[in-house]
């Protein structure tokens, strides 16, 4: 559609907004990875309870948009696609300590310069599988 | 106030996920594809996030949170082997499926068996990945 892009932007303000709260107001980066992570291998410490209630509305605020404004949702895959995409993603997020929302927009808005390496090699890696994707699996 | 807070920030990052199509994995892999149909989608969701964000960085020198304490400190500055090769994984996981963190939790609830089969495998990972990083550290040579 030719006006996804305004919802994306409309979208990305809203996440740039919640990562400002996040900052100014609990002093944290706003880390996707990082808030699971920490409580997965338990480096959250004292900290969990912040960390739940961050993932709880998570969960709970686009599971209520879902009901008036539904978007396309993820296309079923091959489970063990599914599986190896989730390890590498789940190990790489947290050896690189950042993904998307942690170095992409919270490191480079501080022109951080491993949020910005960082982005251009997962970007890079990403458009690189897709390339493979489409020649060995015959498309996505 | 911490949870008070930290509720807002993960409604309105799970709002700006939703309304920007970003738990669609067919339009982060459609951004991903350079050199097919390509969906700009994903960088307009990109900067428009960096701009608060970057209003909100400007605002820390000389203040507190909000909530008192101090802010986290900057991270080691080092482009190094963790940086890097944790990068390449997460891009390969990422270009796969087309789920990062924080949309596969935002998907949670309307993601199907898949979004529920990529979120676990990425726990079981992430699970592992203080093992993986000191493996990586003691393989020798120099980062």
């Amino acid at each position: 559609m030719p006006i996804d892009w305004v919802f994306g932007l409309i979208g990305g303000l809203l996440i740039g907004l919640a990562g400002a709260v996040y900052l100014l107001g609990n002093g944290r980066v706003m880390g996707a990875s990082g808030i699971i992570g920490g409580l997965v291998d338990r480096s959250a410490g004292g900290a969990w309870p912040e960390r739940l209630a961050f993932l709880g509305a998570l969960v709970v605020v686009p599971a209520v948009l879902q009901v008036g404004m539904p978007v396309d949702t993820a296309t079923a895959q091959a489970p063990i696609l599914l599986i190896v995409a989730g390890i590498f993603v789940g190990v790489g997020t947290r050896i690189a300590n950042g993904c998307t929302s942690g170095h992409g927009v919270c490191g480079i808005s501080r022109l951080s310069p491993r949020g910005i390496v960082a982005t251009l090699v997962y970007i890079g890696a990403g458009a690189l599988t897709v390339i493979a994707l489409r020649l060995f699996l015959g498309g996505l | 106030m911490r949870i008070i807070l930290a509720l807002i920030a993960g409604g309105l990052f799970g709002a700006g996920l939703h309304i920007s199509g970003m738990t669609d994995t067919g339009k982060v892999q459609g951004f991903l594809d350079f050199f097919g149909a390509w969906d700009v989608t994903l960088a307009f969701v990109m900067g428009g996030a960096i701009i608060p964000m970057a209003i909100a960085w400007r605002m820390v020198p000389g203040r507190a949170p909000l909530v008192g304490g101090s802010f986290i400190p900057a991270p080691d500055p080092a482009l190094d082997r963790r940086l890097i090769t944790g990068s390449v994984l997460f891009g390969i996981g990422w270009g796969l499926i087309g789920l990062c963190p924080g949309p596969a939790i935002a998907s949670l609830t309307y993601g199907g068996w898949s979004g529920a089969l990529f979120l676990a495998a990425m726990l079981v990972g992430m699970f592992f990945a203080p093992t993986a990083a000191l493996r990586l550290d003691s393989l020798g040579g120099r980062a």
